[in-house]
């Protein structure tokens, strides 16, 4: 197997006091261009009685303001842009916590930006102009497709624009075209490992040979098994669209962390309660400031992923800290198949259907082989029960709908007795996560 | 018309809760004429007659249950091959749309009886008493 390589050696393993100044001036151009473009901004920094003036090295950043879900969702759709459409060239979307979506935008530079840091993402792992690179994360308004598509080609990759699903042409296609990377939520990873396994296939005959696998979380057990069922180097990605996409950091071949791309995304670790800066080896919620993104810069944002900070030295090479895997969240956010879901979302469905109480709850379950599955399970009403299954099955068939049709995720609902979801004193217990993320 | 009134429960495939539902009937001294269940993966639907239904609701409903009360209507049938073919036949001849149909447990000499519930109950009660088929009132039922 090649070996993995440092992309662009001047960024990656630029020596830290040298990184501090680039962040230094490029945190207060981004305040600068925010707070003259963007009006959320000039008012969230005048109500903090600071002007960009206050802001002259990376050392200042804890003075700003957070920035979170809910401001964009307040701004939507475009009311945090800091450019004018005309030098917009692409916008994506993701999950809002209700019915909204969380819109970002990107110029032309951005999207360069986007294709720079997957190239190291991929680089890291080995990929070279003469690899054939599936990417079978979702195109469209998810980043992961597009992402990861732009990166590989970036690199001089052969890019195969699979995008999710339909699991036996993906087993073709990476049989007769001999792809030698493969992108993709590692779960989806499993499943193409164990059709094949099951359909026949010897994937150590096969030259896939790295596989980057994101958007989701995943345990060091799930990786031991794709990596020996599938005959890869399995890496980690992480990212989010308000960020950039996939990209903001990953994995080298030594495995210990992400390497976030902190020349483009600054990261501090904050106490998720009190918003205290914690000292590296403390584990809270990242926040993320975009340092040079022109449409969309984000300062302090609240990821609410929780994780760690290491600054030490890596053998790899790169200078760039690391972050722990994702472990969990700061809100209750789950993400399921690569995509976003807020319980606060399945709940305005509900509202909307007459016949189902505003009890529920998700059970989200990863079965050996299988894809994430979300049961969401209602409580009929008792006002609205039909002595008639086919009226039952109807209202189970339309809440299936509704929530497919604004998370874009098939979910399977579950009618189930009133009083039976537990209530809690405080707040309800929504979720019951099956996973094992090890 | 001679609408009968049938309790309907819904029930989550739990093992136990047919057991609940029979035990709370009979502790109020509720007896179940005739029943039966729909079933489908996640649920079942259990329909009874009872002889007081108006009382059984209100045991299953404080015990927890969801519950609603249906019309259906109760024809006795010849208890000889073809008795309730004969019925049936007449009901599709005017195109009435029959949403369930169960038996009564017990048979009293020549006659077997039924629970018909359809889209058109009144038109369907109609066409069977032309026929000289008899349709059971409520009392009759709920003494049974």
């Amino acid at each position: 197997m090649r070996d993995g390589y440092i992309w662009d050696v001047e960024a990656e393993c630029m020596p830290a006091r040298e990184l501090r100044a680039v962040q230094s001036q490029r945190l207060c151009e981004v305040v600068r261009r925010a707070y003259e473009n963007v009006p959320a901004y000039r008012k969230k920094l005048d109500d903090a009685g600071l002007t960009p003036q206050d802001i002259k090295t990376i050392d200042d950043l804890a003075k700003l303001p957070f920035t979170t879900k809910e401001d964009l969702r307040d701004n939507y759709p475009f009311g945090l842009f800091a450019v004018p459409m005309d030098q917009v060239v692409r916008i994506h979307a993701s999950s809002g916590t209700t019915g909204k979506h969380t819109v970002v935008g990107y110029t032309r530079d951005d999207i360069e930006l986007w294709a720079q840091v997957i190239a190291r993402t991929l680089a890291a792992g080995g990929t070279r102009p003469a690899d054939v690179a599936q990417i079978s994360y979702g195109y469209g308004l998810f980043t992961g497709g597009l992402g990861l598509h732009y990166g590989a080609e970036k690199i001089g990759a052969a890019v195969i624009p699979t995008s999710g699903g339909q699991t036996k042409r993906q087993l073709q296609i990476m049989q007769d075209f001999g792809s030698t990377v493969l992108c993709c939520t590692p779960s989806y990873a499993l499943v193409i490992a164990e059709t094949g396994m099951e359909a026949g296939v010897d994937f150590s005959q096969l030259p896939i040979r790295a596989g980057f696998f994101g958007a989701e979380p995943w345990s060091e057990a799930m990786r031991r098994e794709v990596e020996a069922k599938m005959g890869v180097l399995a890496l980690d990605i992480y990212g989010l669209s308000e960020i950039i996409g996939p990209g903001v950091s990953y994995e080298c071949p030594q495995k210990v962390g992400l390497h976030i791309c902190e020349d483009h995304f600054y990261p501090e670790v904050i106490d998720p309660e009190t918003g205290e800066v914690l000292p590296a080896g403390k584990t809270g919620e990242i926040v993320f400031t975009t340092l040079t993104k022109q449409a969309l810069p984000l300062l302090r944002y609240r990821t609410r992923d929780l994780t760690t900070l290491y600054e030490e030295p890596c053998r790899c090479g790169r200078t760039h800290r690391r972050m722990d895997h994702v472990g969990g969240r700061s809100d209750d956010m789950l993400i399921i198949r690569g995509v976003n879901v807020f319980p606060s979302q399945i709940e305005h469905v509900l509202m909307g259907i007459e016949g189902t109480s505003a009890h529920y709850l998700l059970v989200v379950d990863r079965k050996p082989g299988r894809l994430d599955e979300l049961e969401v399970w209602v409580e009929v009403s008792q006002e609205k029960f039909s002595d008639e299954v086919k009226q039952l099955e109807a209202l189970q068939e339309r809440v299936q709908a509704e929530i497919e049709s604004v998370l874009g995720l098939t979910v399977r609902a579950k009618l189930v007795e009133p009083k039976t979801i537990a209530r809690s004193e405080g707040k309800a217990r929504r979720v019951i996560d099956r996973r094992d993320l090890g | 018309m001679t609408r009968v009134s049938q309790i309907s429960v819904f029930l989550e495939n739990k093992s136990g809760r047919l057991a609940e539902v029979t035990r709370a009937l009979a502790d109020h001294q509720i007896n179940i004429r005739a029943l039966c269940i729909a079933e489908t993966i996640d649920y079942g639907v259990l329909r009874l007659i009872v002889n007081d239904p108006a009382k059984a609701r209100q045991v299953l409903t404080d015990n927890g249950f969801t519950v609603t009360e249906t019309g259906v209507m109760v024809v006795e049938i010849a208890d000889r091959p073809g008795g309730l073919a004969d019925v049936i036949e007449r009901l599709a001849a005017k195109g009435m749309n029959i949403e369930y149909i169960y038996a009564f447990v017990t048979r009293s000499g020549e006659s077997a009886r039924v629970v018909f519930r359809l889209e058109q109950m009144e038109e369907a009660a109609r066409i069977l008493s032309q026929a000289g088929v008899r349709i059971l009132s409520g009392e009759e039922v709920y003494r049974l």
